[in-house]
């Protein structure tokens, strides 16, 4: 190959990396100190871009110059930065002591409010930005064109990194950066006033993904799904890195920036895999990635995030749980047509719902890429029927939850040997690996078109059969769950979540419980993902993506993720609530977000938690602070 | 009789040798205690013997087989139960619930899918609340317990798979000074009448020469000193690094009390 | 867009009562019974929220033309009855895009379906109105295997799809003498059958056609620098583009920078298409092939006074969209008249074969594949001032580009 060529691509690459820099940056800094893994990141690079579209313009009408449109690109990049103070102030502060996963949902309902905002107020036509004066220009390298914009772009990240180690060196606000990055209690302890150090933080990261953002429109013109594409490799960058650690971002991103430069090169179809590949190499090598370390033990002993304690069905609530149930079976008798197809749908939900308040409550394993186990099952049973097998529904339903148990074998492998944030981002990197599979793996999977034609046998094809076909399933399976939990095998995942030191101390191999968990639940999963198939008719990526996964996540929470059967009461309710706003407008993203949020604030157990508390039954739940 | 043989154990952190070349012996039914100033590697030489570190070289055997390096729950197989500095228990569950899944570890019933744990090995597990006093408390979540009640069922759960050698990580810290001499006397009397040898590091010096057979001092990683707690105290050496006159004076409190 | 808010009605207690009469079997039937009086209702389900450059000028021009429609007396085989369009947003997943669909035939009680934008929504839609027996009109989905692998007889395609489209753009390089072709795609079904239409076709057409590499960036996230560097070593002389939107945009811009497109001839699918050009301003590349809608020039009959009509009600020109949906409803218009019912049965015979005259010309929907003979207009991008435009355009009809009636019968056999 033409060493010109290595060298122009080696240039693009670093062009690249230092974008991913700037922004991945924001994220690891915010992290280190709030400890919140924030979705809303991307929501701020592009914020970031469409106020820069907005004002650069206005700018260079003023004066033609290059100063005039860096000057809109930092004015854009604070702007932003208040908007995180903003968000802060509002929400996060908030929100600061409550489990992250709880964290991670409000952030994400953060994602999915601007993205309705941004809709309203820029429209819904992409806008492209204009060009840096001076800099529209390609320049001659070893008898190549290099635009020159790319070249002060590779100039940003090092130089971004060089104020960024000043600041963390040479000003108390960095210092006090870095020192709540490796011990959050101590700063507590020395008296800092944490709410200003959280809102600074919260700005300067806002700032950083502003600045990216920005930066990026003479590249990019400004759209709806800005936010989302970049979330996900910014957390690769981070999570490589280790969190916490921007040294860490700069080689990640740069590792990143040439894997996908010569990538293409070598694999032109695979690139969507190759960087959640090469984060679950790194993760399973280096489990805090290349420069993380490990949370430093508190001598505080917090009590988990799950299920605090089992209790059985009291005789009233065994007796409502039974009228729920022959409700549920009622509804073909006086629902129509329409109502069977939601009913049948919360039947399956529920069913994914549980198996993963399995792995969060009763496992303590904080999965983000759960639909990744309904979509096998579906893609297992569609192929089956489709294929070139022509297999029946029956053996297909069978299929289902041994294919998402496998995969669940394959990555549990890999999982169960994290814990806590790094775990829930290698669960979100297996997921994302999925469904880059199920959307570009076209011969096989249909690609995002999917695969139509996934019908039931024509015995079960009846809308109401159909309906009692996935209720006896879905309630067997989910009774069979609920019986695990109670039985040592649910105990002794529990005991690993609650001290996995004091497990193993008393001869219980915790890894390889969890793994078996893990298998458990992805069967579970996979179960209902085949019967979703089914219902629907069709398979495609959708049921192996990010926002499935984020919607099982909100079924939890809002049941109550301290509950054993807050998740079936949560799917029913999401489901529904879902279905009924949908028809009423094109914002429902908005409301959605509204309404994760609005949970997390006031209903940090669920419905079900709360509930239960206002029975005054349940002791509010302290950390239980233990002297060393 | 030996039952616990560890020779030349060494483990380096980084640049610091948290511990140097510690061998020593314990016999069924004898209680060591391992003191030593902070960082003395008191934790360190406990954790490569119950398996939470795994030694740079060195050998541990019990009962004449190798166990050093092995994982903390191959090591509780071999019949080495233990206690933790920082009690570690299932804080979800009820007090009984806590040894019962020791118990269900012990039959090896724990991947058991159906059957009802809440069920399984009660009448055993009460036994052993009622052998540390906690029976009372057996159906209390562990969560609510004052924490020398919690170090009780820590030691009810150590016990449950009839462990051979004790492991005690600072049995008494965190307790208040008559909850401490209470669970020191239920531990060696446990440890004589059963021929359990315990092996336990303590901050407080009454708790070691009250109830040691024999105590190790520790100082930077190496064993400076061995023998009765009346040698110890007499040790020159020891009492210029670590004992002090404080020190000496507090172990002849606990020797007359402990006598009387 | 100030239309936005009332389109979206909450349920009506008549439609949900109409919803719970209806029996789950034998709906087909009930639903010509309930539609017995009032207007004509039909189901529109959309990309509203996550697609709205597309799928909001379309919903402006089914609004205009249902206006226009109903002034002019509804439809007169049924007694002057007027239509209602009852639109949904499809919530962008198949998922959630069958379980509107069933809402809007069991509680709206609609006469039948039409809509989606993405491919895997309209086939997994068109697949639930085959199993439910209800007529879909699948408007804006490219995939060709809605009419081919995947066809039914309750679907019918109004777009000119991924072959056809592709085909016009063979039709007018073939002869320009350019054998070595690179081709950049995205990673994603519609730009891997498009590229695979792409060499089938010209490996037919031009002797010596030969593919130097290719390139599928991942939908969305095209790393420009690196994708354009890689495409300029391949020293093709001919390149073939199937990127749009916003990769599109980041696509062309590196390209000029880079000189990617000088003395190369460029085919690049849709980008004309006034959706994919606006964006790209000042920026658009100059004398690329491509098939797109080139409103401004269009002078058939009636254009113009649509046209006009748009932009004086949404103060906005139109978009393909627009002209899609206005489309739509005349064909909807022609087919109720000619099948004097709202039975499917009744409808999917009157739409088998029916000629409207549009203001594209004349739409034919073919009865063997239920995909119609719209056109689109292919010519070259060029620039006016700021903005872009296209040159040389001519309108290619439909019809000369369809698949041939003998794979057609091989894909939908199976």
């Amino acid at each position: 190959m033409d060493p010109s060529f290595l060298v122009l691509q080696a240039l693009s690459g670093l062009a690249s990396a230092s974008s991913l820099f700037v922004i991945a940056s924001g994220l690891t800094i915010v992290f280190g100190v709030t400890r919140i893994v924030n979705f809303a990141h991307g929501s701020f690079y592009m914020l970031g871009a469409y106020i820069a579209v907005t004002l650069v313009p206005r700018l260079l009408d003023l004066s033609y110059s290059p100063a005039a449109f860096f000057l809109g690109v930092l004015l854009s990049a604070l702007l932003v930065g208040l908007i995180g103070v903003a968000v802060e102030v509002l929400l996060l502060r908030r929100i600061y002591r409550v489990p992250e996963l709880f964290q991670l949902l409000a952030t994400f309902g953060v994602v999915l409010i601007v993205e309705d905002l941004v809709l309203k107020i820029w429209g819904p036509v992409d806008i492209a930005g204009p060009r840096a004066p001076s800099l529209r220009h390609g320049v001659e390298i070893l008898g190549q064109r290099f635009p020159a914009y790319e070249l002060v772009l590779i100039a940003v990240g090092p130089l971004v990194l060089g104020l960024l180690w000043l600041l963390m060196h040479r000003t108390r606000f960095g210092v006090l950066i870095r020192a709540a990055t490796q011990d959050r209690e101590m700063v507590g302890a020395l008296g800092v006033n944490q709410a200003r150090l959280f809102t600074l933080t919260l700005f300067l990261g806002a700032s950083l993904a502003g600045l990216g953002g920005a930066l990026q429109i003479p590249r990019i013109p400004a759209n709806g799904h800005m936010d989302l594409s970049v979330i996900t490799d910014a957390f690769v960058v981070t999570v490589i890195g280790g969190m916490g650690s921007v040294p860490g971002a700069f080689v990640a991103a740069l590792l990143i920036g040439q894997l996908q430069a010569f990538g293409i090169l070598i694999f032109p179809k695979v690139t969507l895999v190759l960087v959640f590949a090469l984060m679950a190499v790194v993760l399973v090598v280096k489990p805090w990635g290349l420069f993380g370390r490990p949370e430093a033990a508190s001598g505080r002993v917090m009590p988990p995030e799950g299920i605090p304690s089992l209790r059985r069905f009291r005789p009233a609530e065994a007796a409502l749980a039974g009228l729920a149930v022959l409700a549920l079976l009622a509804v073909p008798l006086f629902g129509d047509a329409y109502k069977v197809k939601v009913a049948t749908e919360i039947l399956i939900f529920a069913l994914a719902a549980f198996s993963l308040q399995f792995l969060i409550g009763v496992g303590g394993l904080v999965s983000f890429g759960h639909a990744a186990y309904f979509g096998l099952g579906a893609y297992a049973a569609g192929l089956l029927v489709t294929g070139p097998f022509k297999a029946p529904m029956e053996l297909a339903l069978v299929a289902a939850p041994l294919a998402a148990g496998a995969g669940a074998a394959l990555f549990g492998y890999f999982i169960v040997r994290l814990s806590g944030i790094y775990l829930a981002m290698l669960t979100l990197a297996f997921g994302q690996i999925v469904y880059a599979v199920c959307f570009q793996w076209v011969e096989v999977t249909g690609g995002d078109n999917g695969v139509v034609g996934v019908w039931p046998s024509s015995w079960a094809s009846g809308r109401t059969t159909y309906f009692y076909l996935v209720a006896a399933l879905s309630l067997t399976a989910i009774v069979l769950l609920r019986r695990v939990i109670y039985a040592p095998f649910g105990y002794t995942l529990r005991a690993a979540r609650d001290s996995a030191t004091r497990a193993e101390a008393i001869g219980l191999d915790v890894r390889t419980h969890r793994w078996l968990g893990f298998i458990l639940a992805g069967a579970a999963a996979g179960l209902a993902g085949g019967l979703y198939a089914f219902m629907k008719g069709s398979i495609d990526p959708t049921l192996t993506g990010i926002p499935l996964s984020i919607d099982f996540l909100v079924m939890v929470l809002v049941g109550g993720i301290q509950t054993v059967m807050g998740p079936l009461v949560g799917a029913a309710f999401f489901h529904a609530l879902k279905d009924a706003v949908m028809p009423l407008t094109e914002f429902w993203r908005l409301l959605l977000g509204l309404a994760i949020i609005a949970t997390v604030l006031a209903f940090p157990r669920g419905l079900a938690g709360a509930a239960e508390a206002l029975r005054g039954r349940v002791a509010a739940p302290k950390p239980v602070e233990a002297s060393a | 009789m030996t039952l616990l043989v560890v020779a030349g154990l060494n483990k380096r952190f980084g640049g610091v040798a948290a511990a140097r070349d510690v061998s020593f012996t314990l016999a069924a039914g004898e209680m060591l205690a391992i003191i030593g100033p902070n960082g003395a590697g008191k934790s360190t030489t406990f954790n490569m013997v119950g398996g939470q570190l795994k030694p740079d070289s060195g050998t541990v055997a019990l009962d004449g087989r190798s166990i050093a390096g092995l994982p903390a729950r191959a090591i509780w197989k071999a019949g080495v139960g233990r206690t933790f500095q920082v009690a570690q228990t299932f804080v979800s569950m009820t007090v009984a619930e806590n040894v019962q899944m020791a118990l269900l570890s012990h039959h090896d019933r724990s991947r058991h899918l159906f059957a009802d744990a809440r069920a399984l090995y009660r009448g055993e597990a009460l036994d052993l609340l009622a052998g540390v006093g906690m029976r009372a408390d057996a159906e209390r979540p562990v969560s609510e317990l004052a924490y020398g009640d919690v170090k009780r069922v820590e030691l009810a759960v150590a016990l449950a798979s009839r462990p051979k050698l004790l492991l005690m990580d600072e049995p008494t810290a965190g307790m208040a000074p008559r909850e401490r001499s209470g669970l020191m006397a239920l531990t060696a009397e446990v440890a004589r009448t059963r021929g359990i040898g315990v092996l336990y590091t303590e901050h407080d010096m009454e708790a070691v020469f009250a109830h040691a057979d024999r105590v190790l001092v520790l100082v930077r990683g190496e064993i400076i000193a061995a023998g009765t707690p009346e040698e110890i105290r007499a040790n020159p050496r020891v009492k210029q690094v670590y004992l002090g006159e404080a020190g000496t004076e507090a172990a002849m409190r606990a020797r007359r009390k402990a006598v009387a | 867009m100030s239309t936005r808010d009332e389109t979206f009605r909450p349920l009506s207690r008549r439609s949900v009562l109409g919803g719970l009469a209806a029996a789950p079997l034998g709906l087909a039937a009930s639903r010509a019974v309930a539609q017995g009086a009032g207007p004509i209702r039909i189901g529109e389900l959309n990309s509203y929220g996550r697609m709205a450059a597309f799928a909001v000028p379309y919903r402006n021009a089914m609004q205009l033309a249902q206006d226009a429609v109903n002034k002019a007396g509804g439809i007169k085989a049924l007694g002057g009855r007027p239509i209602e369009i009852v639109f949904r947003d499809d919530g962008s997943t198949p998922g959630d895009a069958t379980r509107v669909a069933e809402e809007l035939l069991t509680r709206e009680n609609v006469a039948f379906l039409c809509g989606t934008f993405l491919s895997n929504v309209g086939l997994a839609v068109a697949d639930f109105a085959n199993q439910r027996k209800a007529l879909f009109l699948a408007t804006e989905p490219l995939t060709d295997a809605l009419t081919m692998g995947s066809g039914n007889r309750y679907t019918f395609r109004v777009r000119p799809n991924t072959y056809m489209q592709t085909r016009m753009l063979v039709d007018a390089v073939k002869d320009r003498g350019v054998k070595r072709w690179a081709i950049v795609a995205p990673n994603y079904e519609y730009g891997q059958s498009a590229a695979a239409n792409f060499k089938r076709l010209m490996a037919a057409a031009v002797p010596g056609f030969e593919v130097v590499g290719e390139q599928f960036p991942a939908l969305g996230k095209v790393d420009a620098g690196a994708t354009v560097g890689a495409l300029s070593q391949m020293k093709a002389d001919g390149l073939f583009n199937v990127l749009f939107g916003a990769d599109l945009t980041a696509f062309v811009r590196e390209g000029n920078t880079r000189g990617l497109f000088e003395k190369r001839t460029v085919a690049s699918l849709l980008t004309g298409e006034p959706e994919y050009m606006i964006p790209l301003g000042d920026e658009t590349p100059e004398g690329w092939v491509t098939t797109g809608y080139p409103w401004e020039t269009i002078d058939t009959n009636g254009h113009k006074e649509f046209v006009a009509a748009y932009r004086a009600r949404f103060n906005d020109t139109p978009r393909l969209g627009s002209l899609l949906g206005y489309v739509v409803v005349h064909m909807i218009r022609d087919m109720l008249e000619k099948a004097k019912s709202t039975d499917t049965e009744a409808m999917i015979a009157a739409l088998e074969g029916l000629t409207s005259q549009t203001i594209a010309g004349p739409v034919t929907m073919r009865a063997l594949d239920h995909q119609s003979t719209l056109g689109a207009w292919i010519g070259e991008t060029a620039l006016n001032g700021r903005q872009g435009t296209m040159k040389k355009v001519r309108y290619a009809d439909g019809a000369d580009y369809m698949f041939p009636e003998a794979e057609v019968k091989a894909a939908r056999k199976a």
